[in-house]
């Protein structure tokens, strides 16, 4: 080999050797330094800093921030974190950058409303970050539709759901549940029939995998809380009448109170305890239910939402 | 245009070439492809947002950088490498030498811009294929100021080659970009001081070229139509903003002892 191969040779080597030791120091450096990348980068937390700096290019800015916030919601999603202290200023600074970014609005206050695991669970903030989109989009019904959203669901609060509804139900193309929401929540209907409703705008609305998985979950665990509640209320009838439990679903079956042994969304089979209660087989997969848990259940960490398509 | 114009033009654009220029592109495809495939991955429904937005801001720093750096050079270079006078010595005038050299500057980043917005409309078709829409339209018009800024600052950065140093001019010319960005906000400023300083204010305000008015990527990126009436105003000032600069540049030129 030449001299100056030679020296080709081992600068070459050194230099993957370099590369290697850095990556290997820095992953070291990010173990001692755990979370410290994105709270340097939120150092500057105004708006309008940010804004001056991006020297006008402030809607790529919005673009990064907004990837900034799901990431940082997403990982704290599927790390079962429940503590989501950056997520409002991310989604403020975003918003601010980019008033126009309905994406951030809607998927944000989501984020921000949902209780834990599955959000920051902060309504308040929620409905601050709608009424800023609010105010500069107002034709957006999405919007009035995101803002009723949390404030029936997450504040129970009907009437200020029901301004939210019918201002949306009057925005250029709204929906047509939009009227028929307002009209519900002045009524206060069924619980079960408004977070129905309200869920299944979600799902045909919304083209996010993972938002649509959300509120199929949501509609699966509205089905189970009443398919519980229908079949406790056959197992009372049942001992009413014969003056003991059933032993299974076969005893309600032949007394003629059942046509078939229930299932649940998921297509499991109910369970009927030996107390007369039921339950669900699978209750990891059928995340927000309220009825149906067996006794003693400890919900997973991270929330398993199934796939949609 | 005058023959010699067209000539020192052509000649600018070929040497700005054989300076690998154009090699920025490969910059601006990788960025392009790796948006278009990436973003889909680690955010949410932001896949065309984000192809317009990076995009169109790449296509404006990537050309402002080019103006500043390789528009300081356009007289210094040629009066460095002695080749100002073999062109002087030719029935050639001062004044259109530099006219010449802005327009081959001008050319040159027109072009680098019509190859990157082929690139955007490819990665738009890629993220949502078949689907270009009618308002992708108005991506053309944020383009085309996009190619007014560059008119200017390849404009501000020959006026200041004429009569400074590479490294001063380069300094200048980027801060009258900055400053240009913030030139609404100046002239808010000057609203509310008073007398004197309201005029002198005033006056540095529109001093500056207007660089935010001829920066409509946030609407385009939410399909929000650009008036006609903009358009029309738009090129009529950077077009003579850019003939105040070069007009600046002739004189001081003019005037340049080259011996």
């Amino acid at each position: 080999m030449k001299p100056s191969g030679r020296v080709t040779a081992v600068a070459a080597t050194l230099l993957v050797l370099s590369m290697v030791s850095s990556v290997l120091l820095l992953q070291q450096v990010d173990k001692v330094r755990s979370n410290a990348t994105l709270k340097e980068v939120l150092y500057i937390s105004s708006p309008k800093t940010i804004k001056r700096l991006s020297l006008g290019y402030n809607s790529l800015m919005a673009d990064i921030y907004w990837t900034r916030a799901v990431q940082y919601f997403g990982g704290k999603l599927h790390a079962g974190d429940r503590h989501y202290e950056l997520l409002g200023p991310l989604l403020e600074i975003t918003t601010g950058l980019d008033p126009k970014l309905l994406v951030a609005y809607e998927y944000g206050s989501n984020f921000l409303g949902a209780p834990p695991p599955l959000g920051a669970g902060d309504p308040q903030q929620a409905i601050q970050l709608i009424e800023f989109g609010i105010k500069n989009n107002p034709d957006q019904w999405h919007l009035y539709y995101d803002l009723g959203f949390v404030y029936y669901l997450e504040l129970k609060d009907y009437q200020a759901a029901e301004k939210a509804f019918e201002a949306g139900s009057h925005t250029p193309n709204a929906h047509p549940f939009m009227k028929l929401m307002a009209g519900n929540m002045a009524q206060h209907a069924g619980e079960y029939e408004m977070a129905r409703m309200l869920w299944t705008a979600t799902y045909q609305s919304a083209y996010e995998k993972l938002i649509r998985a959300n509120a199929a979950a949501h509609l699966r665990a509205i089905t189970v809380d009443e398919d519980v509640l229908a079949l406790n209320q056959i197992v009372a009838r049942y001992r009413n009448e014969k003056g003991h439990l059933p032993q299974s679903f076969a005893d309600l079956i032949s007394a003629g109170l059942l046509r078939g042994v229930p299932q649940d969304p998921l297509g499991h089979s109910y369970k009927l305890a030996a107390d007369g209660s039921i339950e669900v087989a699978d209750p990891d997969s059928l995340p927000f239910i309220q009825h149906g848990l067996p006794p003693g259940y400890v919900p997973t960490q991270a929330v398993k939402l199934l796939p949609v398509e | 245009m005058s023959a010699r114009i067209l000539h020192i033009a052509s000649n600018t654009f070929r040497e700005a070439v054989r300076d690998r220029v154009l090699y920025n592109l490969i910059a601006f495809a990788v960025l392009m492809s790796g948006a278009a495939i990436l973003v889909g991955q680690i955010s949410i429904n932001i896949e065309r947002l984000v192809v317009i937005n990076l995009g169109l801001t790449a296509i404006s720093l990537f050309g402002i950088v080019i103006a500043i750096f390789i528009g300081i050079g356009l007289v210094s270079k040629e009066i460095d490498k002695r080749t100002l006078y073999t062109v002087l010595s030719r029935p050639v005038r001062r004044w259109e030498f530099i006219a010449g050299k802005f327009c081959g500057l001008g050319g040159t980043l027109v072009v680098n811009t019509i190859c990157m917005a082929v690139g955007i409309f490819a990665a738009l078709l890629y993220i949502w294929p078949h689907h270009l829409q009618a308002s992708d339209t108005s991506i053309l018009v944020a383009l085309y100021f996009i190619i007014l800024q560059f008119l200017i600052i390849t404009a501000l950065a020959l006026l200041f080659s004429s009569f400074s140093s590479p490294l001063l001019s380069a300094i200048f010319a980027f801060a009258l970009f900055v400053i240009g960005t913030f030139s609404e906000d100046l002239r808010g400023f000057a609203q509310m001081t008073h007398g004197a300083e309201r005029w002198l204010a005033t006056a540095a305000a529109y001093m500056v070229p207007n660089i935010s008015a001829l920066n409509v990527i946030a609407q385009v990126a939410h399909e929000q139509q650009i008036p006609g009436q903009l358009i029309v105003l738009n090129t009529a000032y950077a077009l003579v903003y850019s003939f105040m600069a070069l007009l600046g540049a002739v004189l001081i030129f003019e005037r340049r002892n080259l011996k």
